[in-house]
């Protein structure tokens, strides 16, 4: 084969391996009860589908068609065909849901329910409620380990993480962090879990094999009043190289070395930066700006925020479709 | 005449200029000096300032550090510009303007090629300033650095053809300090250098408009807009206007004669 024969066929096969990309993100507008789509290529927003009221938490389908909206006014969860962007149904999801995870069987849907102090685990094929499980104080971020081992909840008042077995539903561990835990993420190899606490400004890796912290990480940004660095929304590459953690009304995101867990670098975003997602490729991080209702898009390997996206009032959560 | 005298002139006003620049090499540094100040300094503590609002040619949050570059360039340009006007006070009174304007070259050229001169060590300038704040984190695109040239270049004519006209009015030396006080100041603060300009309208519509007239905002917005790759006409075209005005008015009025410290008359 020529050397210019054997670059067609190349760049024929990479560009089979990735189809031509129309990228898309979903964003949940908290106050104007809408979702904002957004290209990911020409990083605008192509469109803005109305759901319920004070959409909060977002999730796709293990098969990427439909997307689960927490709609917290409505005290339901809605679930989007994405084909067609219309609600197709609604589940049974407690009171006030704001937060929510899917087991890797697909069906099982864990949602925290604030004002009650438990923990709704929802069928979504049969639309039964397979438990309740009682937790503690105010429940608000949920995961599932990517692994199914583990259904994680973390209670702001009580700052504990809960550990429910996902084939019993039953707590098996209380690991207590700092104050106001928001949001906990797996890493990919369902290793490490980590846990952010608003009010106390930090955040608490934990070794999933001794289910105890490992570490606990603080946070300093220059010219920005300690007060104001309250760890939200985390997103971890799946190379184990970096861990994004938004800081709230710090306006910052932090960069962390996965590693070593030294900060490297916080860049500058919009106010109130709460959510966050990777794209498929993990190339663009995408972050939302709560109060200044935008959405800033990170360069994973610059480590630099490229762009900001306006969409709605209050964006709350962010997902980036990876199958498209 | 042929071409070979205008350019054994062009290239004479040249060389004079840059060897002049090197000759008073502490006038780079002190050209550097107070833009870094104002960097360093007085920006660290606004940082968060302009975390609010995005504003073109901007596509995401700055902090204020990234906002006050462009305009400290402008700074450089526009005490480039008054040095130079000075500069041409001071050869007037040793004379050596007067060699230069009595050459059978017509005199907007030769004047042009002295701007020229003076936009050419301002480019420097700028360029060594603008490598330096990268280094404390403003980091536009690397091709912004090439398309930052022209929109300096035409501020720096701009300036120097009103430092020329400035030139005309000044009898002696000793007047750089007015200068200071009643064109650089207010130029400099009245403009979008150091504040957007959404934001001096919130202070006072009337503030708003004085930076609005003032063709320094416009300099500085051409200046910002390449350096980010971005193209604003208004910005170009009121430069532009304002730079062929001045420059028109300066090479009707400067004349050797009006010199009155050597001729003795008063």
């Amino acid at each position: 084969m020529t050397p210019c024969l054997r670059h067609t066929a190349l760049a024929t096969l990479l560009t089979l391996a990735h189809p031509a990309q129309a990228g898309l993100a979903y964003v949940s507008n908290e106050k104007d009860n809408t979702l904002s789509v957004i290209d990911t290529d020409s990083m605008t927003v192509v469109d803005t589908v109305p759901v319920g009221q004070r959409p909060r938490g977002i999730l796709l389908s293990k098969d990427h068609t439909r997307l689960y909206i927490c709609a917290s006014d409505d005290d339901t969860v809605q679930v989007m065909d994405l084909a067609s962007r219309r609600i197709i149904d609604t589940l049974p999801s407690g009171e006030d849901p704001e937060q929510f995870a899917l087991h890797p069987n697909n069906r099982h849907l864990y949602i925290s329910n604030e004002d009650d102090a438990i923990v709704t685990v929802v069928d979504v094929q049969t639309k039964a409620v397979l438990a309740q499980i009682e937790v503690g104080v105010e429940p608000e971020g949920m995961a599932v380990s990517p692994d199914g081992r583990w259904a994680v909840n973390t209670t702001e008042t009580t700052s504990m993480l809960h550990w429910i077995n996902t084939e019993t539903f039953e707590i098996e561990k209380n690991i207590v962090v700092g104050q106001r835990p928001r949001h906990i993420e797996f890493s990919q190899d369902s290793r490490f879990a980590w846990a952010s606490s608003e009010i106390g400004g930090t955040v608490h890796v934990i070794d999933v094999e001794r289910l105890e912290p490992i570490r606990e990480l603080t946070f300093k940004v220059p010219g920005v009043n300690p007060d104001r660095i309250q760890p939200v929304g985390i997103a971890l590459t799946s190379d184990g190289r970096y861990a994004f953690i938004a800081l709230g009304p710090a306006n910052h995101i932090a960069v962390v070395d996965a590693h070593t867990y030294e900060v490297l670098d916080y860049l500058l975003v919009g106010r109130r930066v709460w959510q966050l997602d990777l794209d498929r490729d993990e190339t663009y991080l995408y972050a939302t700006n709560g109060v200044s209702g935008d959405v800033s898009v990170i360069d994973v390997d610059r480590l630099e925020v490229v762009k900001s996206i306006k969409v709605g009032r209050y964006p709350w959560g962010v997902v980036v479709d990876p199958s498209s | 005449m042929d071409a070979s005298r205008y350019w054994h002139g062009f290239i004479g006003i040249q060389v004079r200029e840059w060897r002049r620049f090197w000759q008073q090499r502490t006038r780079l540094a002190s050209a550097l000096v107070r833009p870094l100040l104002w960097l360093v300094v007085f920006a660290a503590g606004f940082r968060a300032v302009l975390g609010i609002a995005i504003l073109p040619p901007y596509q995401t949050y700055i902090t204020y550090e990234t906002y006050i570059v462009p305009g400290l360039c402008g700074m450089i340009i526009l005490f480039n510009s008054m040095q130079g006007a000075l500069s041409m006070v001071y050869d007037r009174e040793l004379g050596s303007m007067r060699v230069l304007l009595v050459s059978p070259l017509p005199r907007p050229f030769l004047l042009f090629t002295k701007l020229l001169a003076m936009a050419g060590v301002a480019v420097v300038q700028a360029g060594v300033f603008l490598a330096l704040a990268r280094l404390v984190g403003v980091q536009p695109p690397p091709a912004g650095y090439l398309a930052a040239v022209p929109a300096l270049v035409l501020t720096s004519l701009m300036l120097g053809a009103l430092g020329l006209l400035i030139a005309t009015w000044i009898r002696q030396l000793e007047n750089f300090a007015g200068v200071m006080n009643f064109v650089i100041f207010p130029m400099f603060f009245l403009s979008s250098a150091l504040y957007p300009l959404w934001r001096m309208r919130e202070a006072s519509p009337w503030l708003y408009w004085a930076c609005q007239l003032n063709p320094f905002t416009h300099a500085v917005e051409a200046i910002r807009f390449s350096l980010y790759l971005e193209w604003n006409p208004l910005a170009w075209g009121i430069t532009g206007t304002v730079t062929l005005l001045l420059a028109a008015l300066a090479s009707t009025g400067f004349r050797p004669q009006r010199t009155r410290i050597l001729s003795g008359r008063r």
